[in-house]
């Protein structure tokens, strides 16, 4: 089997893999990283949207091995072990922005990156077409839309711009 | 109002997990030895299987076993059974075809499982289910629910694919009362098929214990103990006592996680049978494929009224799709859960309604978010809208003039409505909603050649479900009460066992500050225990809007037992008479005098035990109930939609929404509008966006994300929402349920203001811009009745 | 997915080579087609060729009177760069349209067009601008290359360099999204350059991309929304399935085309 390395979450990993073992796997299942999800098979839900190189992308729809050398950050990276929340996680618990929470990593990990692209004073327009890589089925989007912009203005005043990549 | 206790908006305790990625969903499981089934799945909708062929799978890399129906019947693994007994008319019960979770000799829908391959990984699973041949006799398939009783026969039990052909109401007197109608406004109505589509897929994990001889099953169910209870009794797995079910995370349910499904038995059967444990993960077509599906009614209805606009009468005939097999608690929805809400808030003296029920080659139908209540809400909300454009009336006067204004009111279909006040909903909303304004934004918006429309949805549901006496006797085969379980430990922290189960509900927040607020102790010292039959001794699960209701009730009744024990644990401890003791802000104290003792002190004592003697009071400080209501409870509200057509396309934008719900008491408002805006999501989800088509061979057209257009960010608004009281008589807390609200209302809400801004009656659902220009093209002026 | 093998050449030539040597093989751009079709195992390829480490293959540059983009320039890129957005930008809002930010974060000019899907959207902006497909082998007109649903002008071997855009002075792109997948329902790209006007349709033929002569000529005395007024094709030749009938397709692209227009002459 092909081996593959990169980074998750600042650590060097490693592993061998088939060549169709896609990212979403590689994360899950070798490294135990259960915190993004597969939503569906078609790359709509976006329930596994993690960033490569600090750019969002669908771990459903990338090989792991495309992922060679690349840095990748999962939701389970965002905020230091035992550290305090990034303030888009923050922003979620306060608006009330997940129900399930089956969603919420990827929706965190889009909303992250909406912050890199579109910076940190998001109108609800805007925030509502950039999530269109991802659905929810539990909260109608009404408190993530809120959160999104909460924590794209918290990101501001913490100087924290884009997700610890 | 304390900071955490009931109405306060307190922020969710299970939050950090989801948001940190700690969430334990069944598929984060992984048991030593672990290995991967997938399922030989029909991909014809109606066939004979002539044979089956596991010869090359077995040899494929990885494989520990294939199994096939036969060798489910071999081993005498029972069939999956619909728990709710519906009677015809004519007497005779449901007819109920044989469901085994594997089929053996035909296969009645696309999904439908054959076999199943056990491997060392998914992959391998997968690379060898390929290899299972099946040699299958394809035959005539019938799909559409309105052809059901002259399409080819599905299950020998059941003559023109007929379940039941059920009735409730008195026809001939509401005949009578048509006869003095003035104005008679008819429909037909297509209440679309939905896929439910909770974003964590259907999961089952089993693993089996030779030394103990025991079967753990975890699962993405919304009721452990219900699955436990029909895969001991009637699957005949185990016995209960050696099967345990463990519903950890759960991401999302809205119905389709209630059912037992032939995955979970599967599952179990051949962990046992490998000896390690088997894993199941549905990707999303099969869930497609699989979960059971909602809605699919077929109505014609009609509406009389005298020339004021009072309603005189009601008459309802619907046929209901419940697919290939008749799923856990698919019969109850289109009859008890259906025609008894035909009186939505008005007072209609005669309703009649019969309701037939049809086999299709098709996924089985059953309870999705609102069950039977949307459908009912759709009808009533479309006649009374359309009755009001014909007769001229206002529509929101239309409404007030027959709203039911006494209560309690019977309602000439079963329910009792005990306490409400329709009036104030429909006045706030009007408000919010500027209704007042509408006639100007109508006419700003057709400058911009934009059409304009208005509807409302002024529903009623029944939730808290429910009275076990009152379903038994309407053909339910289990109770619907609840259980909680109060555990005080020495120290004074407090964990609630509960038998609801919270898959977004928030549960382990509001239950909390229900006991913070009663024991007067920190928030923070309250853990909500749910989703294992281990822990939890027995429960009914959550749906039907019912954890607050039913579920928080028996915590109360619990919490009423712990203080009287404790209570008396404190009369010792301060050696005063019990009836002197007063438990306030978590402090008992002997009335009159400044003596008192601590929360923490007295559950110490409670467990110590060294002032009182074990004769005279029992060590410890748990207590248990079970709480069963003593009637439904009857949420309602107004919603009110706008929407802006574009004329050239025929998309339609929802450009502002307004909700004014009546939930009774509000233990957490935030959770409660998060629950109402993910209600209504799916009702606008249903109304414009959602609808499983299937072919006329019964392949299921829109079978993933793909085709099947979920809701997304853009196409919705934010919610205007907004909250009248009054509370339920009928549990102690006042809580009449908000669950499911959104979803029940909207439709209608939306369908009624798309008809308004278009001008035509004839409108599908989903009204996609494509239905919507149609319509437009088509552009039938309204008829008068 | 079934199992293969994986290649990262980082030359054109190594790329070209890999391909010689796996008959079975297939190229691997930003995945966001091939992937899933490959998940649902409708794809069967032996070998993945994954070109992202193949130098000189990414980019958005202006030559002259052509905007000039590199086959494995992502959409979130070609749609955010600055060049395009200001010499061409209703070529810029065509990326920006496709799927949803993850997917344009990943996907690839090079991969859409060699793909070919009749719902895609840039083999519209290629056949509404005239433009030509670069290959290792050969200069392919937009005009020959896009030759019937899933299928291209493509050779076995045949690798995408880049694609080279005219610069029009009026442009632009309306797209009615398909409400499930993203893809388009109808897309319509409308350009003028000197003489040449182009109307190029997506999603709406049942083989894939096509020019709407009729509505060219009308273009010809003024290129304007009101030229095309009350003009519609004909529903036969249209797509038709569950979201749009052949009449309503046929019904948008009139529509869209005159939106388009707007866009263009605004």
């Amino acid at each position: 089997m092909p081996a593959v390395s990169m980074t998750v979450n600042g650590k060097a990993v490693t592993g061998d893999v088939e060549a169709r073992t896609l990212l979403v796997q590689f994360l899950r299942e070798n490294l135990r990283l259960t915190g993004t999800h597969v939503g569906c098979d078609t790359s709509q839900c976006g329930a596994c949207v993690v960033h490569i190189d600090g750019i969002a992308a669908k771990s459903c729809t990338t090989l792991a091995l495309q992922c060679e050398g690349a840095k990748v950050t999962t939701i389970e990276g965002l905020a230091e072990p035992n550290g305090p929340l990034h303030p888009m996680q923050e922003a979620f618990r306060e608006n009330h922005g997940l129900q399930c929470g089956f969603c919420t990593p990827g929706m965190i990990m889009a909303a992250l990156d909406i912050v890199r692209r579109r910076g940190n004073d998001l109108d609800e327009h805007t925030i509502r077409e950039q999530l269109d890589g991802n659905i929810c089925r539990c909260t109608g989007y009404h408190n993530i839309v809120k959160a999104i912009a909460a924590g794209a203005k918290a990101m501001a005043k913490g100087g924290a711009h884009q997700a610890a990549e | 109002m304390s900071a955490t206790g009931i109405g306060a908006a307190v922020r969710r305790k299970e939050d950090l997990r989801f948001i940190t990625g700690k969430g334990k969903y069944t598929d984060d499981v992984v048991r030593p030895g672990e290995t991967r089934a997938v399922f030989v799945r029909s991909p014809h909708a109606h066939a004979k299987i002539n044979s089956i062929d596991v010869s090359a799978a077995r040899k494929m890399p990885g494989v520990v076993d294939v199994l096939t129906g036969k060798d489910l019947a071999t081993d005498k693994i029972g069939n999956l059974i619909c728990g709710w007994m519906i009677h015809s008319k004519d007497g005779t019960p449901m007819k109920m075809a044989p469901h085994p979770a594997l089929a053996a000799d035909k296969v009645c829908h696309v999904g439908d499982a054959v076999a199943v391959v056990i491997a060392e990984t998914q992959a391998q699973a997968r690379d060898a289910a390929e290899k299972v041949k099946v040699d299958y006799q394809v035959m005539p398939a019938v799909v559409d629910p309105g052809k059901a009783k002259s399409g080819p026969q599905i299950h020998d039990v059941a003559p023109k694919n007929t379940i039941y052909e059920w009735s409730l109401g008195d026809a001939k007197a509401v005949d009578a009362a048509f006869a003095l109608a003035k104005h008679v406004t008819k429909l037909d109505i297509v209440n679309n098929r939905l896929v439910p589509n909770a974003i964590e897929p259907r999961v089952a994990l089993a693993e089996y214990d030779a030394g103990t001889d025991q079967l753990t099953l975890w699962n993405t169910t919304q009721n452990p103990h219900v699955s436990r209870l029909v895969i001991a009794a009637f699957v005949g797995m185990a016995p209960e006592h050696k099967l345990r079910v463990i519903a950890p995370d759960v991401g999302g349910g809205f119905g389709s996680k209630i059912f037992i499904y032939p995955e979970e038995v599967v599952c179990l059967w051949a962990a046992r049978k490998v000896g390690r444990p088997v894993k199941w993960t549905a990707d999303r077509s099969e869930s497609f494929v699989t979960d059971a599906h909602g809605r699919d009614h077929v109505t014609h209805a009609e509406l009389a009224l005298d020339a004021s606009g009072k309603m005189l009468a009601m008459r309802v005939k619907t046929i209901a799709n419940l697919g290939a097999y008749m799923s856990t608690f698919s019969s109850s929805v289109p009859t008890y859960l259906y025609a008894t809400l035909l009186s939505g808030q008005y007072d209609i003296p005669q309703i009649y309604c019969e309701v037939d029920a049809v086999y299709t080659n098709t996924v089985p139908v059953d309870a999705y978010r609102g069950a039977g209540r949307p459908e009912a809400t759709f009808v009533v909300e479309r006649l009374v809208e359309v009755a009001a454009r014909q007769m001229d009336i206002d529509p929101a006067d239309l409404r007030k003039r027959n709203f039911i204004k006494s209560f309690p009111h019977q309602t000439p279909v079963i329910m009792a409505y005990d306490a409400g006040d329709y009036n104030a909903s429909l006045k706030k909303a009007l408000e919010l909603a500027d209704v007042k304004g509408f006639n100007k934004r109508k006419r700003d918006a057709a400058r911009d050649g934009k059409l304009r429309g208005l509807g409302y949805s002024t529903y009623i549901e029944a939730c808290g479900i429910a009275p076990s006496q009152a379903v038994g006797s309407l053909g339910c085969g289990v109770g619907l009460w609840e259980s909680a379980e109060v555990r005080v430990n020495p120290t004074g922290s407090v964990e609630v066992l509960t038998g609801t189960h919270a898959h977004g509900q928030g549960h382990e927040t509001t239950f909390a500050q229900l006991v913070s607020e009663r024991l007067g102790i920190p928030f923070e010292n309250v853990s909500i225990v749910h989703g294992d039959t281990d822990k939890v001794q027995f429960g009914m699960g959550t749906y039907g809007s019912r954890s607050g209701a039913v579920g928080m009730s028996a915590i109360v009744k619990a919490l009423d037992k712990i203080e009287a024990k404790a209570k008396k644990v404190a009369a010792h401890m301060l050696e005063a008479a019990e009836g002197d003791i007063e438990f306030k802000d978590g402090k008992f104290t002997v009335a009159g005098t400044d003596k008192s003792a601590a929360w923490g002190d007295v559950s110490l004592n409670a467990y110590i035990a060294h002032k009182f003697a074990g004769q005279e009071l029992e060590p410890g400080l748990k207590e248990t109930s079970f709480y069963d209501p003593t009637n439904f409870t009857f949420p309602a509200g107004c919603h009110i939609c706008e929407v802006e057509v574009d004329r050239d396309t025929g998309k339609t934008e929802i450009v502002n929404w307004t909700a004014v719900d009546d939930f009774g008491t509000v233990i957490n408002p935030m959770i409660v509008e998060g629950q109402v805006h993910g209600g209504i999501a799916q009702g606008i989800g249903q109304a414009l966006l959602e609808g499983a088509v299937y072919d006329k061979d019964g392949q299921l057209v829109t079978g993933s994300l793909m085709d099947y257009c979920m809701p997304h960010a853009h196409d919705l608004p934010s919610f205007q929402v907004g909250l009248t009281e009054t509370k339920s008589p009928s549990n102690p807390l006042g809580i009449k349920g908000c669950g499911e609200a959104g979803a029940i209302a909207a439709p209608a809400a939306v369908i009624n203001a798309i008809t308004d801004a278009i001008g035509n009656e004839e409108l599908g659902m989903p009204a996609t811009a494509q239905t919507v220009w149609a319509a437009l093209k088509r552009g039938q002026p309204r008829q008068a009745a | 997915m079934y199992n293969f093998t994986f290649h990262r050449p980082t030359t054109v030539r190594q790329a070209a080579g890999l391909l010689a040597r796996n008959p079975e093989a297939k190229l691997l751009a930003g995945g966001h087609s091939l992937l899933p079709v490959m998940k649902l195992r409708l794809a069967n390829p032996s070998a993945l060729i994954d070109l992202s480490l193949v130098e000189g293959l990414s980019g958005v540059e202006q030559k002259g009177r052509s905007i000039v983009i590199g086959a494995m320039t992502r959409h979130a890129d070609a749609a955010n760069s600055p060049v395009l957005q200001q010499v061409l930008p209703g070529l810029a809002s065509v990326p920006a349209s496709i799927g949803d930010p993850q997917v344009r974060n990943r996907g690839t000019i090079g991969g859409s067009i060699a793909n070919n899907d009749p719902n895609a959207d840039y083999p519209a902006a290629c056949l509404g601008l005239g433009a030509t497909i670069i290959t290792n082998k050969r200069r392919i007109a937009a005009d020959d290359f896009f030759t019937g649903m899933f299928s291209t002008a493509l050779e076995e071997g045949e690798i995408i360099a880049k694609v080279s855009f005219p610069i029009a002075k009026k442009a632009a792109y309306e797209k009615f999204k398909h409400p499930a997948s993203g893809f388009a329902l109808v897309g319509v790209f409308v350009s003028k350059r000197g003489a040449d006007i182009r109307v190029a349709v997506t999603g709406a033929g049942a083989s894939g991309v096509f020019r709407v002569k009729s509505f060219e000529e009308a273009l010809k005395k003024r290129f304007a929304a009101k030229s095309l007024e009350g003009m519609t094709i004909p529903a036969s030749g249209m797509n038709s399935d569950i979201h749009a009938s052949a009449e309503y397709r046929a019904h948008l692209v009139g529509v869209l085309a005159r939106r388009a227009l707007v866009k263009a002459t605004a």
